[in-house]
């Protein structure tokens, strides 16, 4: 069973309408009891890092989310849901992020014409071989849509980056935590095929 | 490289899609969901929904077949059609929506555009827009009600305003140009995405391949049309390959 953390973000109907056409058990959940006794976990996003992570705290998820990927539990971080594992973001100074992954959340530039956000297919260079991209050609499209980008510390996890005026870090994976920051469950066949890997994996370990 | 966008547009009434009856390969030729799975299928990019009766009386059976749509469709899609308030947006989203297409509550109301994307994000706020030439040849005006009243607002204030208020997106519909297959108005297309930092979707006009290409050309970041593909006079897959082949970035 899979738990997508519930923090009234705006995407968590379409993971969880993703994850339910590709056959997985998932429950739109809260409750720390259920999400640390799940086979893997969804982190989804769409909106601002400061109302996110307030709302995390408030929800009383942080540690949780901590705990789940101290045990080794497969985490999956989607969108706004990559950016709150790492350490802040310019998008909320003053705002700490869950702080799991080591790296900064830096504004899109908007000169040279570049129109911010990024919405729409953007393609992927796979500087290695992640495992959640297991049957995925390099070069393969996926939908983004955000104003703010990743910069890992650790070029060593960035396992995806597509190209808007910047190197943007797309995916990232260290042990069972893996992020995205584009939308698979909008990305059609490439990005079911996505979900269907980090699903398999839940099944593997359970 | 970030991709340009092909857009095919459905229309809906009463929770049936009202073109596309000569889609192939289908079993119920109406049914919002399989229509725009298909098109997922031909390779589009996105999908516009208009809803061309909805009202509050409506509503439920509009959240039906969104709800439908958002089960089997795994592209990002619009639904625009007798969205007034931003607790439409809510339910509309919360049924899986990507973006909701507003136009004529727009006009009426253009805090509804700043609250929207207060709540919910500028990426979710698409502002529709029908445009028609002035009279005199200069410029356009915009039209409310479907295309029936005409605002005597001119089109570019209008479109640099629904961007200062919040809009991620414009959806701009050329009214001289819509159903005559003659090409976009790309001096329209041009007047608009040059003034706006928003991408601009264009509506109205194309019959070949050519068309598309020029509305790109002309600042669009995405093309729409409809009866087009419904009835396969153009497949999507071709117009890639054809935009691909004179240097457009598009996704295959």
């Amino acid at each position: 069973m899979i738990s997508i953390i519930d923090y009234d973000a705006g995407n968590i109907k379409s993971v969880e309408k993703a994850l339910q056409f590709l056959g997985a058990e998932a429950v739109v959940t809260r409750n720390p009891e259920t999400i640390l006794s799940s086979d893997g976990v969804i982190l989804p996003g769409v909106g601002a890092f400061g109302d996110a992570m307030g709302r995390l705290r408030s929800y009383g998820l942080e540690e949780v989310l901590q705990d789940v990927t101290k045990r080794g539990i497969p985490f999956l971080g989607i969108c706004l849901g990559l950016q709150l594992l790492f350490e802040d973001s310019e998008e909320s100074p003053g705002v700490k992020g869950l702080g799991i992954l080591k790296g900064h959340i830096r504004r899109i530039p908007s000169d040279g014409g570049l129109k911010v956000p990024q919405i729409g297919w953007n393609s992927l260079s796979f500087p290695k071989k992640g495992t959640l991209f297991e049957g995925i050609p390099e070069g393969s499209f996926v939908y983004f849509v955000h104003s703010y980008y990743l910069q890992a510390e650790d070029p060593g996890i960035v396992v995806a980056t597509t190209e808007y005026g910047v190197t943007i870090h797309a995916a990232v994976e260290q042990g069972n935590v893996f992020a995205m920051q584009y939308q698979p469950e909008k990305s059609s066949d490439n990005g079911l095929a996505m979900l269907r890997n980090f699903v398999n994996l839940t099944r593997k370990d359970a | 490289m970030l991709t340009k966008r092909v857009i095919p547009c459905l229309d809906v009434k009463d929770g049936r899609v009202v073109k596309g009856i000569n889609f192939l390969n289908l079993r119920d030729a109406g049914d919002p969901a399989e229509v725009s799975s298909a098109y997922d299928k031909a390779g589009a990019d996105e999908v516009v929904f208009l809803d061309i009766n909805a009202s509050s009386d409506s509503r439920s059976t509009q959240l039906e077949w969104v709800r439908q749509v958002a089960s089997t469709l795994f592209i990002p899609f619009t639904v625009g059609g007798g969205v007034r308030t931003v607790d439409d947006f809510r339910d509309i989203l919360r049924e899986g929506a990507d973006k909701i297409a507003i136009n004529s509550a727009a006009i009426m109301n253009p805090q509804l555009i700043s609250d929207a994307a207060d709540k919910f994000g500028s990426q979710c706020v698409v502002v529709a827009i029908d445009a028609k030439k002035r009279k005199d040849g200069d410029g356009w005006t915009i039209y409310k009600n479907g295309g029936r009243v005409d605002m005597e607002k001119d089109l570019v204030e209008w479109a640099m305003e629904a961007e200062r208020r919040g809009a991620g997106e414009i959806l701009l519909t050329s009214m001289d140009c819509d159903g005559t297959k003659a090409g976009y108005d790309l001096a329209q297309l041009r007047a608009v995405s040059s003034v706006v930092r928003i991408p601009v979707i264009a509506s109205g006009g194309a019959g070949t391949k050519e068309h598309f290409y020029d509305a790109i050309e002309a600042g669009a970041e995405a093309v729409l049309a409809a009866s087009l593909f419904h009835y396969k006079e153009l497949e999507i897959r071709d117009l890639k390959e054809y935009l691909r082949g004179r240097g457009v970035a598009v996704r295959l």
